[in-house]
């Protein structure tokens, strides 16, 4: 037995730098300090996202993209299939999961100010991939072709079209037709499992890439080389592998005892159902645009929060280049309340939207 | 002061001008009260808005502008009695050639059913004190009843009629009952159509008529009912009811289900010692049997429709997937409100049919409802497995760390 692996891992040696990678692996440190416990939330986001591979993969066995049979292929998933129901509710909770833990993530990091140099380009794929996995979760929401998610379709991508100039025409281009439609079904179908999930493989492959070249950031003040480090595999590895494990009986719990609902079948000539809201992740976007006056001005409310969104989502692509005092190991208040303000307006907003009269 | 000249033989001519169309308004206008009234009022009246004004119901003389205006040469008769109104309104309303200008499809007929009404009887007697057109209509601020602000509009109807119905000095001298209107407001009609705006639920002249209105006798009252429940009345003219009826002159749908108000119908009318069958039909009787036997097939088929429901929203809320289950249940509901409906025709074996059929379904449905309380609880026994599986590894992973920190160490 041991002849043939090494045989294996010779032959494979000869090949690919067998011997580099698993030089480099065991040589890996990971950096001990009070806020050693952030690193965890990157590996819980690519456990989140496997999953989201695995358990979406198993739905495309039985899933059919059309207006006609999209309902009744999930209702027959979650109805008929062995264990259909827990891989559709896995694949939703562990969704929202992972768009709440790239959420931590990406703050976590903002605060530690870990996109010094020379991890700009690890921030600024981070960030990319926080705004691809939102348009994974539009996209997513609409798949089981249901009333709430067919409507809640038709608000977002009613905002969209409130755009200057670009709006229309995109609005046109994700629904493919002036309404929402079976044709924005299959759109979003192909958004969802093909085009999203090849630009996030490069994406995330170039963020796990920095990652090794780089290493794991330590907070300001203190120095890398001078950081107690524990060994990577298999500590750090372990203690990942335990935090995975957690995050699986927290989807397994919710899977069984709140099982994603299905709701009713999407009808285009139906009027909106009342308090009709997107995924929770847009609501503080949602409660905004709502809340702005109709006109601020001489600009339409609407019109203006989603500019203001969209600058927003700028300027956190850019803050690498922008806090020019995290470069010189300083920490700049402003950046820090910024930061304050976007955590609490994210969490209030949300909160708001399910608990204002109305909204 | 060119231009203000100007300005001033302009403003006179423009004030002339308009005087000179209607001298009533004008006049009228310019009073308080009761006299200016009728010009506010008349602004959202439709005949104001088709151009007929004042003089065509009053007479006189509009292009006058001073008090002889109102002379008697000029047909004036001021505030028209209630014959009077009569004549006026049907001057137009009974003339199809003049009424197709503005509506080709409105009805010319209302005097004619006026005469035959109890109001028209009595107002040909004499009677000056019954309700006339504007009495109902109102008379210069008229709306047409599709408006809802219209004094005839289905949910203003019960307090119209009931501005004399319900007045008990004023209906006095006549007998009859005032609590019509508060009865209905009570019932299942007027529920649907007050409470829960429901505009094709009947108000009152749906069962009376409008404008030929009358209360209906013992005969006709079934023919009111079936204009909407026709199902209900096909099966008991077929019923060895109608002949029984028919013969004690009892009105039909009335007399189980009362008149202005009508409560909503419940199966406890054929529970057999308290409800209403047992007036008639004495105790141990062949027609108390049945009720009693169709009284405790529906029970049974409510019943089991409960417990079907019951165990499906549990399985529901445990996660299950009961959707084709509930869609099943409605079948059931339906062949319960079938059989209920069947009751009109008393016989004992279409109604047990359509029982049998609900009883049916409800048996498909709750074995449902077990099969999915049993794949619930499979999940909840695999959960509690996986989960000491994981709680082990995640031990046995807390171990390999300790040792591995030790050994670091």
């Amino acid at each position: 037995m041991k002849k043939i692996i090494n045989s294996t891992y010779k032959w494979f040696g000869e090949r690919i730098p067998l011997k580099e990678l698993i030089d480099f692996i065991s040589k890996k440190g990971v950096p001990i300090h009070s806020y050693s416990y952030w690193y965890f939330f990157g590996g819980i986001c690519l456990f989140l996202y496997i999953t989201q591979v695995v358990t979406g993969i198993l739905l495309l066995l039985y899933y059919k993209p059309t207006a006609e049979s999209a309902y009744e292929s999930v209702h027959f998933i979650v109805a008929n299939v062995p264990f259909g129901w827990l891989i559709r509710s896995i694949h939703s909770w562990s969704a929202n999961l992972l768009i709440g833990a790239i959420f931590i993530h990406m703050f976590s990091t903002y605060f530690l100010k870990a996109y010094r140099p020379p991890r700009e380009l690890t921030w600024i794929t981070g960030c990319l991939l926080l705004y691809l996995f939102l348009a994974f979760g539009f996209s997513g929401y609409l798949l089981p072709w249901n009333e709430l998610s067919f409507f809640a379709t038709k608000v977002g991508t009613e905002i969209v079209g409130v755009l200057p100039i670009i709006g229309k025409p995109l609005k046109i281009f994700l629904r493919g037709g002036e309404e929402v439609s079976g044709a924005t079904l299959t759109r979003f179908f192909g958004f969802h499992v093909a085009v999203l999930p090849g630009i996030v493989f490069i994406i995330l492959g170039i963020h796990l890439l920095l990652l090794q070249i780089h290493g794991m950031s330590v907070p300001l003040g203190m120095k890398e080389e001078e950081v107690k480090k524990e060994p990577f595999f298999p500590n750090f590895f372990i203690k990942e592998l335990i935090g995975w494990l957690l995050i699986t009986v927290i989807l397994v719990s919710l899977s069984v005892f709140f099982p994603w609902p299905l709701g009713k079948k999407a009808d285009p000539f139906a009027s909106a159902p009342a308090g009709i809201k997107p995924e929770w992740y847009f609501t503080f976007m949602f409660l905004t645009l709502k809340l702005l006056p109709q006109k601020v001005i001489f600009i339409e409310g609407e019109v203006l929060g989603v500019l203001i969104f969209f600058i927003a989502a700028i300027f956190l692509l850019l803050i690498p280049f922008l806090d020019l005092w995290s470069k010189k190991e300083k920490r700049n208040p402003i950046f820090t309340w910024i930061g304050i303000f976007a955590v609490l307006y994210i969490i209030i907003m949300t909160i708001l939207t399910y608990i204002l009269p109305g909204k | 002061m060119k231009r203000i000249i100007i300005c001033v033989i302009f403003l006179l001519i423009y004030r002339f001008s308009f005087a000179k169309e209607d001298s009533c308004i004008e006049c009228h206008n310019e009073l308080e009260g009761e006299f200016k009234k009728p010009v506010e009022m008349m602004k959202s009246d439709i005949h104001y808005k088709f151009g007929i004004s004042c003089v065509s119901c009053h007479g006189g003389n509009p292009t006058i502008h001073d008090e002889s205006a109102m002379d008697k040469k000029y047909g004036f008769i001021g505030v028209p009695n209630k014959k009077e109104i009569l004549k006026i309104c049907s001057k137009c309303h009974s003339n199809p050639e003049y009424m197709k200008k503005f509506n080709p499809t409105i009805r010319v007929d209302q005097l004619e059913l006026y005469k035959t009404s109890k109001h028209g009887i009595l107002l040909e007697k004499g009677d000056e004190k019954v309700a006339v057109c504007s009495d109902c209509h109102s008379s210069h601020g008229i709306l047409p009843p599709i408006d809802s602000r219209s004094t005839v509009f289905p949910q203003k109807i019960p307090e119209t009629c009931g501005k004399c119905h319900k007045d008990k000095e004023y209906m006095k001298e006549y007998g009859i009952p005032i609590n019509q209107v508060e009865e209905y407001l009570e019932g299942v009609h007027g529920e649907a159509l007050m409470k829960k705006g429901d505009l094709s639920a009947p108000s009152c002249n749906d069962c009376h008529g409008n404008h030929g209105s009358t209360p209906p006798g013992v005969e006709n009252i079934s023919y009111v009912c079936r204009e909407c429940h026709s199902s209900a009345a096909d099966l008991f003219v077929k019923s060895p009811h109608k002949s029984a009826f028919d013969k004690l002159k009892i009105s039909e749908c009335e007399a189980c289900h009362g008149n202005h108000k009508i409560e909503k119908p419940s199966d406890e009318m054929l529970e057999p010692e308290r409800g209403i069958c047992s007036s008639c039909h004495e105790k141990d009787s062949k027609g108390f049997l049945v009720s009693q036997k169709i009284y405790s097939d529906i029970k049974n088929l409510k019943d089991k429709i409960m417990e079907s429901e019951l165990i499906l929203n549990k399985v529901y809320k445990m996660g299950i997937e009961v959707s084709d289950a509930f869609v099943m249940l409605e079948d059931a509901k339906s062949s319960l409100i079938n059989a209920r409906n069947l009751v009109h025709s008393f016989e004992i074996e279409k109604i047990e049919e359509a029982i049998n059929e609900g009883l049916k379904i409800c048996e498909k449905v709750y074995n449902e409802g077990k099969k999915g309380e049993k794949e619930a609880i499979t999940r909840r026994k695999g959960y509690g497995l996986s989960l000491i599986f994981f709680i082990i590894l995640i031990f046995a992973l807390l171990l390999k760390l300790k040792l591995r920190e030790e050994k670091t160490l």
